[in-house]
């Protein structure tokens, strides 16, 4: 990251931001979407200093939206509150609304666990539990259903192959998770959080531990799972976003800049940082 | 002339931290061989003077009395009671404690004081351990017993596990907590089937190196469950201990009993580095798994 570009758009910022209180938005043709999840007016805290400020925008329904920016810009803070990940540490909290499915996500008698079964999520670095691929699926599943052993081991089977991970590993059912490839690994993970049946999928960089072919098969999977689910997903890689989503929503300094359609917000950008940012002059 | 190599074993710099290097490593080497040479002298007299009385009496037959054959059983099945009790009492007080300080409490001030306190107990004197429990339990009783034994050694347990139980689940992967509640699992069975199972082989190690420990704890057992001279199950009644047997034996003008004590040193020995070499290859197996 340049520091010099940064600082300019920095000052720009703080201009504009007193002089146009709403990011600018592209205008998105909303025929024949669905909102899934909405977010207004969201504020987030570390203690006392503010990481988000006055976000609002959709996440549609079967659709991928791509947080973008550069490090700091409060992007992964906005996914990890949509699963309120931040309540596993003290000192963090959120205020204004995220409506799923119409309920206020961030209530405080909000059943978390449930929420977490409902909106799931695959992080930065692979994740396996520490046991074997199967008990890897199998263990989500169960949380939440009774199965008897045939139909269990038909979703394991299922997520496996929705997760492009069972003609890999189906003759190795009980060797350790963590023995797995990287790439495998995550894909490992992915499995385990559709096998949850999940109506959201947050990623979290989930590429950025990975080599480009492992990249480009979970990227695939991506493009996939929006069928059946509603998808958000936090890169730096700008191509990968380009890539993979319908929406971006550009991230800067905890405002949200710009929200729209990817191929408008890559093509003709409004805001002179999102442009700045996805030609590569900071970040 | 050129100016290229500066570095040349010629340089005055040079000659003299290869110098200094030869005379940190010569120290190096005679400090690990007086360390290792005391280990080697201990154990070598352990084995030789211990060897010889190694027979299966040792196994089936009481500590005799004065001047007679016999052998270590009533001592041997002593120990074996009281280690057993207090890994009992006090591992689940320990995994329970170092869970706390781990998982729940980790930014608590009431953690700090707690992880203090046991910093204290695990530095203890052993001997003042024993005073306690004879000051709780065995003056209040009226008589020594094998329960007060078994409460001494617990206490000495628990530090040692809260201790390991704690840097265990430390090392287990916050993002790997993540994880777990990403997909709806309450923190309990997070704790229970991820964190546990994460940290599983460093848990028994401190278990084991706790029974290392407390397996040659003489001091706290002199005040508590004191000595038998005849086979005793009975937990309410005074009980034999190997460390106890040797401490009596090897301090008695009686040759047999001198001899019973090298025995028994040797027994408790071997016992102690089994359970060390096990809690090592367990280490090294989490190491490389």
């Amino acid at each position: 990251m340049s520091i010099a570009p940064a600082n300019d758009q920095r000052a720009n910022g703080h201009g504009l931001s007193t002089a146009v209180p709403v990011a600018t938005h592209a205008k998105i043709d909303t025929a024949g979407l669905a909102e899934k999840v909405t977010i207004k007016n969201l504020e987030f805290f570390y203690g006392d200093s503010r990481a988000l400020k006055g976000i609002s925008l959709s996440l549609y329904a079967n659709k991928t939206t791509a947080f973008i920016g550069p490090s700091g810009c409060g992007k992964s803070t906005l996914l990890r509150i949509l699963n309120r990940m931040y309540d596993l540490y003290p000192g963090q909290r959120a205020t204004g609304d995220v409506i799923f499915d119409g309920d206020n996500l961030l209530r405080a008698d909000q059943d978390i666990n449930l929420l977490r079964a409902r909106i799931g999520m695959v992080f930065q670095k692979p994740t396996p539990f520490p046991m074997s691929i199967y008990e890897n699926i199998a263990f989500g599943v169960r949380l939440y259903e009774t199965l008897p052993r045939a139909e269990l081991d038909a979703r394991v089977e299922l997520a496996l192959r929705r997760a492009a991970l069972w003609d890999e590993v189906k003759d190795k059912l009980n060797a350790n998770g963590q023995s797995l490839s990287g790439g495998q690994q995550q894909r490992l993970c992915i499995a385990r959080t559709v096998a949850v049946k999940p109506e959201v999928i947050l990623f979290d960089e989930p590429c950025s531990a990975l080599d480009p072919i492992s990249t480009a098969k979970i990227e695939e999977l991506i493009d996939e799972l929006k069928q059946d689910y509603t998808i958000v997903i936090v890169t730096h890689n700008m191509q990968q976003a380009a890539r993979v989503s319908d929406f971006t929503a550009f991230m800067y300094l905890g405002e949200l800049i710009e929200f729209g359609a990817t191929e408008t917000l890559f093509t003709t950008p409004k805001d002179s940082r999102t442009q700045a940012y996805i030609t590569g002059r900071f970040g | 002339m050129t100016d290229m190599t500066i570095a040349t074993a010629k340089s005055p710099l040079y000659a003299g931290r290869r110098r200094r290097n030869a005379i940190a490593k010569t120290l190096a080497w005679v400090a690990t061989a007086f360390g290792l040479g005391w280990l080697i002298l201990i154990l070598g007299i352990l084995l030789f003077e211990g060897i010889g009385g190694l027979s299966l009496a040792v196994f089936t037959e009481n500590t005799p009395p004065p001047g007679a054959a016999g052998g270590l059983l009533n001592a041997i099945v002593g120990s074996l009671i009281i280690t057993v009790l207090a890994v009992v009492i006090g591992t689940p007080i320990g995994i329970l404690a170092g869970t706390y300080l781990a998982e729940y409490g980790r930014h608590d001030k009431l953690s700090s004081v707690v992880r203090f306190i046991n910093d204290i107990l695990l530095s203890a004197p052993s001997i003042v351990v024993g005073l306690f429990i004879y000051e709780i339990m065995v003056a209040p009783m009226g008589h020594f017993s094998g329960w007060a034994g078994a409460v001494a050694l617990a206490v000495i347990v628990i530090p040692v596990v809260v201790r390991t139980t704690e840097d265990m689940l430390t090392l287990v992967p916050d993002t790997l907590r993540e994880a777990a509640a990403s997909i709806g699992l309450p923190r309990a069975l997070m704790i229970m089937r991820i964190a546990y199972r994460a940290a599983r082989a460093g848990i028994v190690t401190g278990i084991l190196l706790a029974i290392a420990r407390i397996s040659g704890e003489t001091a706290p057992l002199l005040f508590t469950a004191l000595n038998n001279q005849f086979f005793s199950l009975n937990m309410n009644q005074p009980m034999p201990s190997l460390p106890v047997v040797i401490f009596q034996f090897a301090l008695s003008p009686y040759e047999e009993w001198q001899k019973l004590a090298w025995t028994g040193a040797l027994l408790i020995t071997v016992t102690v580095l089994a359970l060390s070499i096990i809690a090592r290859s367990l280490t090294a197996a989490r190491k490389s798994s």
